[in-house]
């Protein structure tokens, strides 16, 4: 009885110090953790307001009669032409400039189609006193830099500066929508491209290599069961396993490939930004 | 018979296996390398989209303000020298090329914002509507190139986590022993800081 408990004491005290070790290098590990999960947190201190509509008036500027206006506008754009064009009004830049702001709440939002990034974003800082156009790196080419900050420069900022926030946005809305839309080679071809787009093989090539797959394995399967000769099937002998793995490699990879279509920004109830992308297209101004 | 189906069984096992290898991270590297390279060569197109910008740029300051040869010769060298030095995908490891790089269109930047500083005192060339353009397209492009540096910092030190730490790191010993973490890229130029203006 003594013996064995003499043992377990003896090991534990052999043991201490080298746990004793592990427990200070795993408390090093977490304190390391730790400090960059902090570094991260106020590194992407930036937060931004939910993306709960075409027009996120978080800065409370927009008078709701602009807003109704507006609201179908956007969406009649967007039904058109995939573009998706929100208006944003925030209450503060959280110390970062209006670029950087617009840039990384476009990400977030994911404005316009995964495929297209045909997002457009309208930022509005009542209390930086800053705007700005954000464009997605799809619509660089139609609403340029320059176009965007003669939007700014004309149709925005004279209005707001004389504190007329609803006819500043509705103006500079009406500006975007119309450059958006009057480059008319871009509007006559954008709905045959996304006619196409819809209606393209994609979704159904995985059914189709499947039902491929599962007729060659029943063409080998009987070629097997006549007794045939030729290739790998001869030495397989037992048949029941060639279909048991091509239904493995069949079913499995397959199944997730062709569910994973990515359309997320279509119009109707649950509205949110289609994965759009931005790379700092636009200009910026303030008043 | 048992031959055969040993063959299949192995057929099964070299799957599982790849896809066991691939579950555990052999991919992450060359992956992430691949788009740290990707956002490298957005970094390098958006400032070769700046070094295009230049020439329109100062032939129509040229028709204003004549008188800023100083200036306007200072942008056309700094143009050639930042455009002469190119970092391939595969020298991005290589500090010194980068720093070259860094300094070559900071260098860039420091004589833009004085030829745009200039301008200020030109106020026909301030009205002029090409100008006014020119102005905005350059200024967009330095948006640009903040957004795609930023990208390229994420990514590459994404790409260098993953070269030092665990799981990953041992896919870096083993298999891919030659790859080195990526130079540093500082996130802001020193000299995109607005040039002081004497009187």
């Amino acid at each position: 009885m003594s013996a064995p408990a003499a043992r377990v004491l003896n090991r534990t005290d052999g043991v201490a110090p080298w746990r004793r070790r592990v427990s200070s290098a795993s408390f090093a590990v977490a304190l390391a953790l730790l400090t960059f999960v902090l570094l991260t947190l106020a590194c992407a201190a930036l937060t931004f307001p939910p993306l709960s509509g075409r027009i996120v008036d978080q800065a409370d500027i927009i008078p709701a009669a602009t807003e109704l206006e507006l609201e179908p506008k956007l969406r009649e754009l967007e039904d058109k032409s995939g573009i998706q064009l929100v208006v944003a009004t925030v209450k503060s830049l959280e110390g970062g400039d209006v670029e950087t702001y617009a840039n990384q709440l476009f990400r977030t939002w994911k404005l316009g189609e995964a495929k297209n990034n045909n997002g457009v974003l309208l930022l509005v800082a009542p209390n930086e006193r800053k705007v700005r156009i954000e464009v997605g790196y799809g619509l660089e080419g139609t609403l340029t830099d320059a176009l965007s900050s003669v939007i700014i420069s004309n149709a925005i900022t004279p209005r707001f500066k004389s504190g007329d926030f609803g006819g500043g946005i509705s103006r500079g809305v009406e500006d975007i929508i119309t450059v958006l839309t009057t480059d008319a080679s871009e509007w006559a071809k954008r709905p045959n491209l996304r006619a196409s787009q819809d209606n393209a093989l994609d979704p159904y090539i995985p059914i189709l290599i499947f039902v491929v797959f599962l007729f060659i394995m029943i063409y080998l399967n009987n070629r097997a069961l006549k007794g045939q000769r030729g290739g790998w099937v001869r030495r397989g002998g037992q048949t029941i396993f060639i279909p048991s793995s091509g239904g493995w490699g069949g079913g499995s990879s397959w199944g997730s490939g062709s569910s994973g279509s990515s359309w997320g920004g279509g119009g109707g109830s649950s509205w949110s930004g289609g994965g759009g992308s931005s790379g700092g297209g636009g200009a910026s101004g303030s008043w | 018979m048992s031959f055969g189906t040993n063959r299949i069984s192995k057929f099964i096992a070299a799957i599982l296996l790849a896809s066991f290898v691939a579950g555990c991270g052999y991919n992450t590297i060359p992956t992430l390398e691949e788009q740290a390279k990707a956002k490298w060569a957005d970094v390098q197109n958006q400032y070769q989209r700046r070094a295009d910008l230049i020439p329109n740029l100062v032939s129509t300051v040229q028709g204003y303000a004549k008188q800023e040869k100083d200036v306007l010769t200072s942008v056309i060298e700094a143009r050639a020298k930042a455009t002469s030095i190119r970092v391939d995908a595969s020298q991005l490891t290589d500090p010194d090329k980068i720093k070259q790089f860094q300094d070559a269109q900071s260098q860039l930047s420091g004589a833009l914002g004085r030829l745009i500083a200039v301008s200020e005192n030109y106020p026909d060339l301030k009205s002029n509507q090409n100008f006014l353009a020119l102005q905005s397209q350059l200024e967009g492009t330095e948006n640009r190139i903040s957004v795609s540096r930023r990208d390229y910092i994420e990514a590459s030190r994404e790409y260098n986590t993953a070269l030092r730490t665990f799981p990953t790191m041992l896919w870096a010993w083993t298999a891919f022993r030659g790859n080195k973490p990526m130079a540093d890229f500082t996130a802001t130029e020193g000299a995109q800081t607005p040039p002081q203006v004497k009187f």
